[in-house]
């Protein structure tokens, strides 16, 4: 048994700085990880935590600092070269190959060949395969197809893989979000036993409750930087929490108070199966309702769902009072939404047309005469929302691949616009945009609620949401879990909606 | 109107073949004395005039993302019936009108299969490639139509102008899908849902009516070159317009359409289809044997196909600054924090 006293010092970051253009995703972190230890990695969304365990994995290069492996320094170029070294990512989904059986996803990457000839060895592998589930207690054969399997199981196969490549680290992103309790309790049971043979693991999770039952060590990100590591023994969930937000919101959003009018949009016991509700909420003319969650809390399914793209099993949507039934984005534009998707070149953009091209397309009807797309009038149409939004371009025919992040944003915000919508759905409008671009789109965003317009505001960005919104609706799991003013709403009360806990129900 | 301004018409693509087509027309102007002749340069015109008609279709049915290998089917069936029809006598327009309903209801059902069926077009042609082939040979019970009356070959064969009937309709057609792809509502809708079809969908497109319509375009543009065709040759064979599709698509790719969807045009696919048959026409003049015609537009196809990925790579080499993150395929698809 490696328990205490034994650790030994298995993996270290020191000083790891990376930037990203326009962002510093992680400024001087330092992590270690010891032998036979579980260590919990907190943080808010962005806090850094993705782009250090990618360092870890060998998927980005530092820019500065240094990764050691028992002491000695190591640099990754590529995933294969840390998994070589014994450090293996489980993903919440974790990339295995669906249609191959357990066995030759276990070996995925280094069949074992017979000694003869070139076959595989699949005795070989079977055997192994069935040895690693027993030591797991897992009930799968090596030869089933991997698509048979449940989420719980799959994590198993992926831990399996882990330990067939002798993995010694095991880095494991929010693996229990898509678990149940009982899987939960048994994917933790594991972990431990794998403690005890030595194996150190980065355990990442949004659950407080569970980062307290399984990890000795927590340490905590913030803004792209280590806030300190701790004994869970030591800490408490609400200490945890205020040292994830630890910062003040500061005079960075420009919002100015408005008047808020009439009803707009009023939503009631929206439901999706698998996926969120019920869900209710209102906006209001000139009003920002902001609507937060962590990651998978369900709130970009909501605004989906309101734009038709997955329609809703159960729920009414009333658009001024008048019963709306959307089943398309068709549908949703004419009825006066619009929705600014999270994934601006996946979904926002049809990056091989021009600036002009990407903002007419949501509204081509109303450049077209009779039949043909009058280039005239696209070409003002364009123009006006060029300079509206400030729109950094050398002409409405450049291509609208060559912006940059934020004009390209700026290109879909004035897209939206053009359909002169009633009620704006903004899905992360600034994400991956830098911080001079980010304060425009704000300003656009609060002179929009100025001039009558209801906005929900999605965002991962806590200051965000609170420096924006007028009202902050809080999600978690799929559920609405409250609802707070703009005064009510700080980093605190609304985290503490937004994580998961099993406490105060009362 | 709209104003069409010379880069509307002429993108990299398109000036870089039109360059390679010149510079080919030079060297055999020199090389092969009887090449630079007005007899001879119409005559290219003419060769390529049915395979050109229906390039203007998988054009559009390309841009969407899709492909279209049942044309040379669709020609075969619709060649057969406006020959038999002309044959038995019908006036020149119903005989036209024969073509483009019959290429139109082919194309309309692989339009349907595709658009509504939900299934790959790749698949959905290559079931009614087979199938209409069989239709092909179950109509003409394995029988050439000849001895086609002089007034239905007379479109194939009368000059106006000082061009063939065959050539005037070839640019007739590609003005018009020129028209329709760059200046209307539905080619915008077109490249839209090629460049990106999610988003394309977001921004309220109607996906599949577009998808359907494309494929119907292409057998309809399909039909009118089957009545060129058969105008033309004054018979039907039983193997028309095998491998024909394979011509068509060069035709687009040489072009500079992306086989990826999002990006092409009718002139580039009017020029790749000239330049094809420039090409065999020089083998001819040549003297080169015409076994060398498969190698070279082989060739061609590869040149076209690179040259449309660097530009593509380039265009994502701009994006990926841009985006934070960004490391191509080597990065775990989680992307959910960054």
């Amino acid at each position: 048994m490696a328990e205490a006293g034994e650790h030994k010092v298995l993996f270290e970051a020191e000083k790891i700085s990376k930037a990203f253009p326009g962002v510093r995703a992680l400024k001087n972190a330092s992590f270690t990880l010891n032998s036979g230890e579980i260590h919990a990695l907190v943080g808010e969304n962005g806090a850094g935590k993705s782009t250090l365990i990618k360092v870890l994995a060998g998927v980005h290069t530092p820019d500065s600092g240094q990764v050691r492996l028992e002491g000695k320094p190591v640099h990754f170029g590529h995933p294969v070269e840390a998994l070589a070294a014994g450090i293996s990512v489980i993903y919440q989904e974790p990339n295995l190959f669906p249609d191959l059986t357990v066995a030759e996803n276990v070996f995925a990457g280094h069949y074992p060949r017979r000694k003869l000839g070139l076959a595989l060895d699949w005795p070989e592998m079977t055997r192994v395969t069935q040895r690693l589930l027993d030591g797991l207690a897992a009930d799968i054969g090596p030869l089933t197809p991997v698509n048979r399997l449940s989420a719980a199981n799959r994590q198993i196969v992926a831990i399996a893989r882990a330990l067939n490549m002798k993995a010694r680290v095991l880095i494991m992103d929010e693996p229990t979000a898509s678990l149940s309790d009982r899987e939960i309790e048994r994917l933790f049971g594991i972990m431990r036993q794998l403690r005890t043979q030595g194996v150190g693991i980065i355990f990442i999770s949004h659950r407080m409750d569970e980062i307290f039952q399984v990890a000795s060590q927590v340490t905590v990100m913030r803004d792209g930087e280590v806030v300190g590591t701790f004994l869970t023994q030591a800490v408490d969930r609400d200490q945890l929490i205020a040292l994830m937000v630890g910062r003040g919101v500061g005079q960075l959003y420009p919002k100015t108070p408005g008047v808020t009018g009439d009803l707009l949009l009023e939503v009631e016991n929206l439901r999706l199966k698998g996926h969120f509700g019920p869900v209710s909420l209102t906006v209001h003319r000139g009003e920002i309702v902001g609507l937060f969650g962590l990651v998978g809390a369900g709130r970009s399914e909501v605004a989906q769902t309101l734009f038709g793209i997955t329609p809703a099993e159960d729920g009414e949507v009333r658009m001024e009072g008048k019963p709306l039934a959307i089943h398309s984005p068709t549908q949703a534009i004419g009825a006066g939404l619009a929705y600014l998707p999270e994934d601006r070149q996946m979904q926002g953009l049809v990056l091989p047309m021009t600036v002009m091209e990407n903002i007419s397309l949501a509204v081509l009807r109303a450049v077209t005469r009779g039949r043909w797309v009058d280039r005239a009038g696209e070409e003002s149409l364009a123009e006006r929302y060029i300079s509206l939004m400030g729109i950094k371009t050398p002409g409405p025919r450049q291509a609208v691949a060559a912006l940059s992040g934020g004009n390209q944003q700026k290109v879909v915000l004035g897209k939206w616009l053009a359909s002169r919508p009633k009620v704006l759905i903004l899905d992360e409008p600034t994400r991956g945009v830098d911080v001079g671009a980010k304060a425009e789109i704000h300003r656009h965003i609060d002179r929009l609620a100025h001039e009558g317009l209801g906005v929900i505001l999605i965002s991962s960005d806590l200051p965000e949401v609170l420096g924006m919104s007028d009202r902050v609706v809080v999600m978690r799991e799929g559920r609405i879990t409250g609802e707070l003013s703009r005064e009510a709403a700080t980093q605190e009360s609304v985290l503490r909606l937004a994580f998961s806990d099993t406490v105060p129900a009362a | 109107m709209a104003r069409v301004r010379w880069r509307d018409l002429m993108g990299v693509r398109e000036v870089g073949l039109l360059l390679v087509l010149l510079g080919l027309v030079l060297v055999l102007s020199v090389a092969a004395p009887g090449f630079l002749s007005w007899p001879n340069l119409s005559g290219v015109l003419v060769n390529v005039s049915v395979v050109a008609i229906s390039a203007v279709g998988m054009t559009m049915v390309i841009i969407t993302g899709g492909i279209d290998i049942s044309v040379g089917s669709i020609l075969a069936v619709s060649a057969l019936l406006v020959g038999q029809a002309a044959k038995a006598g019908t006036g020149l327009w119903q005989a036209i009108a024969l073509g483009l309903l019959i290429g139109a209801a082919l194309g309309g059902i692989n339009g349907l299969l595709v658009a509504y069926g939900r299934i790959p077009a790749i698949i959905v042609t290559l079931a009614t490639m087979s199938t209409y082939r069989g239709i092909n040979f179950i109509l003409s019970h394995g029988a050439w139509v000849v001895g086609l009356p002089p007034y239905f070959t007379a479109l194939g064969q009368t000059n106006f102008l000082g061009l063939q009937i065959p050539a005037w309709i070839m640019l007739g057609v590609a003005v018009i899908g020129w028209y329709i792809l760059t200046q209307t509502r539905f080619g915008r809708s077109v490249y839209a849902v090629g460049g990106n079809m999610q988003g394309a969908y977001l921004a309220g497109i109607k996906i599949p009516r577009v998808q359907f319509l494309v494929f119907l375009v292409s057998g309809l543009l399909t039909g009118l070159a089957a009545t060129v065709y058969t105008a033309r040759f004054g018979l039907v064979q039983i193997n028309t317009g095998m491998g024909y599709e394979l011509n068509v698509i060069a035709a687009v790719v040489i072009g500079g359409t992306s086989i990826m969807g999002g990006s092409g045009s009718i002139q580039g696919a009017i020029l790749g289809a000239i330049f094809m048959g420039v090409v065999s026409n020089a083998l001819v003049l040549l003297r080169i044997s015409a076994f060398w015609q498969g190698v070279v537009v082989g060739i061609l196809i590869l040149g076209a196909v690179i040259m449309d990925s660097s530009i593509r790579a380039s265009m994502l080499r701009a994006v990926s600054i841009h985006s934070i993150g960004y490391r191509g395929a080597a990065e775990p698809t989680d992307g959910r924090e960054r």
